[in-house]
């Protein structure tokens, strides 16, 4: 090995330093110019991948609350303070989280809305906890997000358990399916929620006859469908998202199969029904919180969402919506908005969101959670029901 | 190591730029380098295990991830409250190394008759098998908790010291990046000392043989069997080791970490830098792990600086100049940015064929 | 005995589809020796653009039957371009390179091609129209759609026609011969590179043909999907022997059957402790105890040692 090789190496990344080093002094000399307070928010979901169309829908949602905040004005602690966006990309991988964790609190960042799945909200909390940069997840389920004792994970989505035993109940009471086939896409999301669903639906006196399982890419669904069409199950329940939830439900009716089509808040999107079209009739889906038009504000922000980003609302836009206002609320009541000093407001903040009354317990989940069942009925998700809610969990 | 005896000025330099290199970036770019540096140490390892079995014996490993994952989990579950255990790192570690290492050789055992592609998809599906398992073992018996993955895992730490913790040290703040830096720099090392004894042994001259031409290898005397699964269970090995520092420095392990990308970005970093040579191969390891970072920063304000508005978003700028940045180095430097000497030497064709491939070109362009 | 028989049917729509992809691997590895890691892409581009030309066409009111057979042409068009395109600028100038540099180059291909798809088509999961009612036919207590049966159809035509061509026409001879021995062909008056150009057309071809089909049948497009496609079609091409034609269907029909009955029987053979979840492994090791008996695949009789 000759030895004259190493410091050439040294010399590029030596350039690599010099030229990312221009970029962070530029953006810190830029937030300190104004007389304004500016007031950084963190934002992380996947931006390219297979689940970019809803990271983006994320990002869109984080976005709208910020523009909204700085449009009206907000003052903390007497000052005008403008909000600024950091959105970064965690392409729904776990070590890209930490690293653009990293970056956020690098950037002091005065809080984070984020990540969009649980498999990067949990490593990234680590971060941000170590750092004391509150977090508010507008879209993990995983039970174990908050469980692990970090004083700044929060979020404004019901967890598995929470909406799992409103859909079990549901399943099992409403529906009156006595025989149930339970289908998971083995994600944390689809198979956490479809183990709180199977227990929820068997304490209410249903039976699982199939447990089958597909993945998060797959397309097709005929071998497991197949298998499930056999045994005659009152109810198919999927745990999953829409892009694989549309075609299992449009294979299901290929294969001649009329059974009831359920899935949690992964296939309550536009998507699914434009992507299953006539076979989508009838399915069911749930989602955290009251539906958008029932609330006062949430009507109103559905109509802006989609006369700004020129389409429908993709998922968990809103979430992300009350996740930022929920942020700032707390820095308002806490005349601050750095981190230290409003993280104990924010556990006490009570606020009417676009998707619920949003008030989080000791452990940083939301409060009551209450879920709402939609149907698919002409060709639109129409709710049926609203569960659970005021009562506490 | 060789090169110290040669030039004690370079190797004294080269000791403290890696030293105070963590300082250095933290002081110009923030921790968030540091981190990534971390990273870059941890694929370095990778890639370097991966050398043994591509570079050095020819063998094409398309499921590599799997025995990192090995590591990652076997860390992940002796310590945290998954099963309740919290082994120290120097039973952890070494553990997790060499089960990779069985692992290893229960992938080499059945594939030894196989040759290139069919070898490439063997290992692709063992990769695969791995990951599924570790994915789904959460029921009849939970050993892995499936897709939620096992979450507050231990901090790497050497008896009372932690590194998950701010430590100060002779009026410097060291702060987990700066720790893991060192760490990981450490084993580095030691893979890379390990990498070159090997290399400049009778089993690596033997691994190059096969590489070369098995059935002249095996004329020669070398028992090809033993030295294919050698380089399988000391690749693996490599790849458990940097599995369970992964672990312990992530605090979560989930299977989604170890899909066939990340096999298929470790082989990126190996032929990329130049396979069969360990400068090459540390080079490419850099690479790969820092150019997505630099894209990530600079995509934005790049596009701005030269357009004056960002018309593509900076995610989807930042993918297509990484896959174009692959098809041109690729392009500009066929045998990797730094290839061994002994790959350069059989690349240099002689004039005569040189001149045959240009008059089939010229022909078809005519 | 239905379900057995649905198995058999969800088995063999699935693996016709691989066995066109399939043929796009073979077709390029047995010539060039070459793992085309880019061809799933290709998969994807060629449902991309038929889609978005049926979109149009359907638009316009054209007759369903006539937009069909447009965008589907206009499709392969495209694939072939883009097949074309591919070869000269990541694999010719590679071809005395090392053998695993035109993989990396692939890679990169796959990325950037991925990435100008999702910033063409966007980022999110697209409806392929169906003009007609895909009606259920009834097949021994089995269904099988309209669509299904078409698949089955068009694959069987598209695979006796490429054999039609490769073994009976002077193009297909020149094709095998270059496989054989480039360098002799070039010495007998072959146009190497121009058999290179065409053999990836023609495998693009048949890509964007699985491309459209897939998007029928499934009904949803996205720019993600050629990746796990790709890689299906790769291993059943490496099943059935790579670089060998018959090879390539016979491991794709074989690879859709055990992914299914192994998806349905699993359960059942293993006492309940593997489920569905078990599927992949399953065929893995179908393709491992396959491989360690015959190392060069079901059909497989050319040694591949270029290491």
């Amino acid at each position: 090995m000759p030895s004259n090789k190493f410091p050439t190496l040294f010399a590029l990344i030596a350039a690599f330093t010099l030229v990312g080093c221009n970029k962070t002094e530029t953006q810190s000399a830029h937030s300190n110019d104004a007389a304004e307070l500016v007031v950084k928010i963190g934002a992380s979901a996947p931006l390219t991948g297979p689940q970019a169309h809803i990271g983006k829908d994320n990002e869109n949602g984080t976005r709208m609350a910020i523009e909204d905040a700085n449009a009206k004005g907000v003052i903390i602690g007497g000052k005008k303070v403008r909000f600024e966006l950091l959105s970064e990309d965690d392409q729904t991988d776990p070590k890209t989280a930490t690293i653009v964790a990293q970056k956020l609190v690098d950037a002091k960042v005065n809080g984070v809305i984020g990540h969009l799945n649980s498999g990067t909200t949990i490593p990234a909390s680590r971060i941000y906890s170590d750092n004391g940069i509150p977090q508010i997840s507008p879209s993990a389920t995983a039970v174990a997000y908050t469980a692990q004792g970090f004083k700044t994970a929060f979020r404004v989505m019901s967890n598995d358990s929470q909406q799992g035993k409103v859909l079990g109940e549901f399943a099992a009471k409403n529906l009156k399916a006595n025989k149930i086939a339970v289908i998971d896409d083995r994600t944390a999301y689809g198979q956490g929620l479809a183990d709180e669903f199977v227990k929820s639906a068997q304490n209410n006196g249903a039976q699982i006859i199939a447990r089958e399982y597909t993945t998060d890419k797959a397309v097709d669904f005929a071998a497991v469908l197949t298998t499930i069409k056999g045994k005659q199950p009152d109810l198919i329940f999927f745990g999953g998202m829409d892009p694989q939830g549309a075609p299992m439900v449009k294979q299901m009716r290929g294969l001649g199969m009329k059974t009831q089509f359920m899935m949690g808040d992964g296939g309550y999107t536009p998507k699914f029904i434009d992507n299953a079209a006539a076979a989508a009739e009838g399915a069911y889906a749930s989602l955290p919180g009251v539906p958008l038009d029932k609330m006062p504000s949430g009507r109103d922000f559905a109509a802006r969402y989609e006369a700004q980003f020129k389409q429908p609302i993709q998922l968990y836009a809103p979430y992300c919506y009350d996740a930022v206002n929920v942020m700032i609320a707390a820095m308002q009541k806490a005349g601050s908005a750095e981190p230290a000093k409003y993280l104990p407001e924010l556990g006490k903040v009570v606020l009417d969101g676009v998707t619920a009354k949003i008030a989080f317990d000791e452990k940083g989940d939301l409060k009551g959670g209450a879920v709402t069942m939609y149907q698919v009925h002409q060709g639109k998700w129409q709710a049926v029901e609203t569960m659970g809610g005021a009562a506490t969990h | 190591m060789k090169f110290n005896l040669k030039s004690k000025p370079l190797f004294a330099a080269l000791v403290i730029a890696l030293l105070v290199f963590p300082f250095v970036t933290d002081a110009l770019l923030g921790h968030g380098w540091v981190r990534i540096a971390d990273f870059a140490l941890l694929y370095i390892m990778l890639a370097l295990g991966l050398n043994i079995v591509v570079g050095y014996a020819g063998l094409l490993d398309l499921g590599y991830i799997a025995f990192f994952a090995v590591g990652a989990y076997t860390y992940a579950l002796f310590c945290s409250p998954q099963f309740g255990l919290h082994w120290p790192i120097w039973i952890v570690l070494p553990l997790g190394a060499l089960l990779a290492c069985f692992f290893g050789v229960l992938l080499g055992a059945p594939t030894l008759r196989l040759r290139g592609d069919y070898l490439a998809i063997v290992t692709l599906g063992f990769g695969e098998i791995v990951r599924i398992f570790m994915n789904n073992l959460n029921a009849p018996v939970n050993i892995t908790n499936g897709p939620q993955g096992i979450s507050m895992i231990d901090p790497l730490r050497i008896g009372d010291f932690s590194f998950a913790k701010t430590h100060e040290f002779l009026g410097m703040d060291f702060t987990t990046v700066h720790l893991h830096y060192y760490l990981f720099l450490g084993f580095t090392l030691l893979v890379i000392f390990v990498s070159l004894r090997l290399q400049n042994s009778r089993i690596g001259r033997a691994w190059m043989a096969i590489r070369e031409d098995e059935i002249a290898a095996s004329a020669m005397g070398i028992n090809t069997r033993n030295i294919k699964l050698l380089a399988f269970a000391m690749g693996a090995t490599f790849g458990g080791l940097s599995g369970g520092l992964f672990a312990g420095f992530q605090g979560f392990v989930s299977p989604e970490s170890f899909s066939l990308m990340e096999s298929v970005m470790i082989l990126c970093m190996v032929v990329l830098g130049g396979m069969g040579n360990i400068t090459g191969v540390v080079l490419g390891g850099v690479l790969l792990v820092i150019l997505p970072e630099a894209f990530r920063h600079g995509a934005g304000p790049l596009q701005e600086a030269i357009l004056g508005k960002i018309l593509i978003d900076p995610e989807s700028l930042r993918m297509l100049m990484f896959g174009l940045a692959l098809i041109l180095v690729m392009l500009w430097r066929p045998a990797g940015l730094w290839p061994s000497s002994q790959h350069r030497r059989e690349l240099a064709p002689d004039e005569a064929t040189v001149h045959q491939e240009q008059e089939t070109v010229y022909d078809a362009s005519r | 005995m239905d379900i057995f028989l649905q198995q058999i049917i969800n088995g063999l729509v699935q693996g016709s589809v691989y066995a066109l992809v399939a043929l796009g691997y073979t077709m390029v590895y047995g010539i060039l020796g070459l793992i085309n890691f880019a061809h799933g892409e290709v998969v994807m581009v060629g449902a991309m653009v038929a889609l978005t030309s049926l979109q149009v066409l359907l638009g316009l009111a054209v007759a369903p039957v006539l937009a069909i057979l447009v965008s589907l042409f206009v499709a392969i068009v495209a694939c072939m371009a883009l097949g074309y395109t591919i070869e000269r600028v990541a694999y010719r100038p590679l071809r005395n390179a090392p053998r695993l540099a035109p993989l990396i180059t692939a890679i990169g291909v796959s990325i950037v091609l991925q990435t100008l798809a999702m910033m063409i088509w966007g980022r999110e999961y697209h409806a392929f129209p169906q003009p007609f009612a895909n009606s259920l036919h009834a097949v021994g207590g089995a269904i099988i759609t309209d669509v299904q049966l078409g698949i089955v159809i068009v694959a069987l035509l598209m695979m006796s026609g490429l054999m039609l061509l490769i073994h009976r026409s002077r193009f297909g001879r020149a094709m095998r011969a270059v496989a054989e021995n480039p360098s002799a062909a070039a010495l007998m008056g072959v146009d190497i590179n121009r058999v290179i150009s065409a053999t990836f057309m023609l495998g693009s071809a048949l890509a964007a043909v699985a491309g459209f089909m897939v998007s029928a049948n499934y009904g949803i497009v996205h720019y993600y999907m050629g990746f796990m496609l790709g890689l299906k079609a790769f291993t059943a091409a490496v099943l059935g022997g790579i670089g060998n034609l018959r090879g390539a269907m016979l491991g794709g029909v074989m690879l859709g059957l055990i992914e299914s009955l192994g998806a349905g029987y699993i359960g059942d053979l293993s006492g309940g402790f593997f489920g569905s979840n078990y599927q992949d492994v399953f065929a893995f090791f179908v393709l491992i105890a396959v491989l360690v008996f015959r190392p060069t695949g079901l059909l497989g009789e050319r040694v591949a040692e270029r290491a």
